[in-house]
């Protein structure tokens, strides 16, 4: 069985920086994949290899066994393959709905003549995406924040809104980076309850997170990144007990 | 049943809510159009009218710069090619003036497509010089080429006919560029309200996210700098018969740099704000023509006051937002968890 996405002998070096070297790995389908490992382990270059923002130096990424190594960002995301950020990355000056409506792009009427003259067909497809929106939106539990502006929007509610744009658009696969951080621990739950019950619904996620309890209550699969490398992979309770990975999280915490 | 209550709520929203801002702008127009009426003064009329075509280049400009965050330096470029493509074709092959704004605005997209595929990959700071020098390229050009008329540029320009209707007095001219200018909001709004308006939004805000979400950003910038490509050139090809002259010093950085100013008077991003300022820009200096040699600068200090106490513009992006939310619940825009179905 081809798994949904793999790597094979991914390398991304900037000057003299290895971000990543010879990291191989396969997510599979309907995976709640976990990346863990320290700070500066090259999660975040992961991802933004596999969404085309990175051309990675060597190796190769294939997704349902199509080649989008070199893929641009634009065409990653036409084919399934949506994310959010880990600094959070809303449109500020729009409001919740439109950041939500922004994320169904692709779905929407691209008709200019159609457009123009407001045809009941535009009509039906913009209302028909409204409404999805909304049910993204409530489904995060924004429902009541639709017109309020995404700039104004607490940390937490913006993390969620990123959730909404990303289902709104059907997503094969959903990558998250760091989704609970910096939120408190309801918030934390509330996120955690989320992307299982996205999980449920058969999308596949690929999960950036430090937090290890998170990662083990959740995850199928965890894959374990240290200094670009790839250390263990495997299911949660394999890979805890791995003496290499136990080492790279000891041995930082005596830095 | 939450599908029905968001169904509910839709219908509702749309009809009840924009009911009261759609009678405002009903209104407004119904007042413009009314006022050659109320003076018959061919002064004011011709004021008028050259408030409207100022209003038209800024709901253009305010495409490019105010939807996608393109900074656009030398937009009366466009506005120039549209004006002497009508100019050159009416006098001397004798085109009539509708026949030639298709032909102006074929060349400005082309122009824009030029200039736009290597430039619009290029940071903001660059592309506004960029686009700074080809506006002065364009007025040069008209400058320098005899078929342009040179320095004196081209006079003599036909009458414009739309049918059996002569336009020729300010007051058939305030009425054709009302016209156009309904026509620029109109469009401006329907394009603001697509996943092409979203887009541009997007892009001007985060081009990086915008890519997650599967837009091309080169190819939404160029259709915004082409959108703003069209308007100004059909608002050229109309002020030429308008002037029945025309001649370089009328398209110059000066003129880029006050559509620009007519935009961000009125508020980036906001066609409302484009209208504002447009008309601001254009009546304040003749109504300060009191203070005669004094007038612009009387002009510099009230621009100077406006831009200290609203830096968003007059009519900023969302601004009726507090006015919507209010009228929402009046009108009944109920949220999704009360009310059930019964």
């Amino acid at each position: 069985m081809t798994a949904l996405l793999e790597t094979r002998n991914l390398s991304l070096q900037f000057g003299g920086v290895n971000a990543l070297s010879d990291v191989s790995l396969s997510i599979e389908d309907s995976a709640l994949h976990a990346i863990i490992g320290p700070n500066g382990a090259g999660k975040t270059s992961l991802f933004n290899c596999l969404t085309g923002y990175y051309k990675p130096t060597s190796g190769t990424i294939e997704f349902l066994g199509k080649n989008i190594t070199r893929m641009s960002t634009a065409d990653v995301a036409a084919l399934g393959i949506r994310r959010t950020f880990q600094n959070i990355r809303v449109f500020p000056t729009m409001t919740v709905l439109e950041n939500v409506l922004a994320g169904a792009h692709l779905r929407a009427s691209s008709n200019l003549f159609s457009i123009i003259v407001g045809t009941p067909g535009f009509r039906r497809s913009e209302r028909e995406l409204q409404e999805n929106a909304i049910s993204s939106l409530e489904f995060v539990g924004l429902g009541e924040q639709a017109s309020k502006l995404a700039g104004d929007l607490p940390y937490g509610m913006r993390k969620r809104m990123e959730l909404a744009r990303v289902l709104i658009a059907n997503p094969k696969l959903v990558l998250l980076d760091e989704p609970a951080a910096g939120v408190s621990s309801v918030e934390r739950e509330e996120l955690s309850r989320v992307i299982s019950r996205i999980h449920d619904n058969g999308v596949s996620i690929v999960l950036i997170e430090h937090d290890v309890e998170l990662v083990m209550e959740i995850a199928t699969d965890v894959t374990v990144l240290d200094n670009g490398r790839l250390i263990a992979s495997g299911n949660p309770h394999e890979v805890r007990n791995n003496p290499d990975v136990i080492r790279a999280y000891m041995g930082r915490s005596r830095k | 049943m939450s599908q029905n209550l968001i169904a509910d709520r839709g219908s509702r929203s749309t009809f009840a809510t924009k009911l009261p801002q759609r009678g405002l702008i009903l209104a407004v127009v119904v007042l413009a159009a009314l006022v050659p009426h109320m003076t018959g003064d061919q002064y004011y009329l011709s004021v008028g009218y050259q408030a409207e075509m100022l209003i038209c280049l800024a709901v253009g400009l305010n495409i490019v710069v105010g939807y996608a965050g393109l900074l656009d330096l030398g937009f009366a470029a466009f506005f120039a090619i549209g004006a002497y493509t009508t100019a050159v074709l009416s006098v001397t092959y004798h085109w009539t003036i509708l026949s030639t704004i298709l032909p102006g605005v074929f060349i400005s997209v082309v122009c824009a497509v030029i200039i736009g595929l290597p430039t619009l990959r290029l940071r903001s700071d660059y592309l506004a010089v960029v686009t700074l020098g080809f506006g002065l390229i364009i007025q040069t050009i008209a400058n320098n080429m005899s078929q342009f008329g040179g320095p004196t540029g081209i006079y003599g320009i036909p009458t414009l006919t739309i049918g059996s209707i002569v336009v020729q007095s300010a007051t058939a001219f305030y009425y054709v560029f009302l016209v156009l200018v309904i026509i620029f909001v109109f469009v401006s709004l329907r394009l603001r309200n697509s996943r092409i308006g979203r887009a541009w939004l997007c892009i001007r805000e985060d081009e990086d996210a915008a890519q997650a979400m599967g837009i091309k950003i080169h190819h939404y910038k160029m259709y915004a700098y082409m959108g703003g490509a069209v308007m100004g050139s059909v608002t050229g090809a109309l002020y030429a018969p308008a002037l029945t002259a025309i001649s370089p010093p009328s398209f110059g950085f000066s003129e880029s740099l006050l559509i620009l100013m007519a935009v961000a008077i009125g508020g980036m991003g906001s066609v409302w704000g484009a209208i504002l300022g447009g008309a601001i820009v254009v009546i304040l200096p003749e109504a300060f023509r009191q203070f005669s040699q004094a007038r612009f600068l009387v002009f510099g200090f009230v621009l100077i006051i406006i831009m200290m106490t609203r830096p968003r513009g007059l009519f900023p992006e969302g601004a009726f937002r507090g006015t919507v939310k209010r009228l929402r619940a009046r009108f009944g825009d109920r949220p999704a968890r009360s009310r059930p179905l019964q």
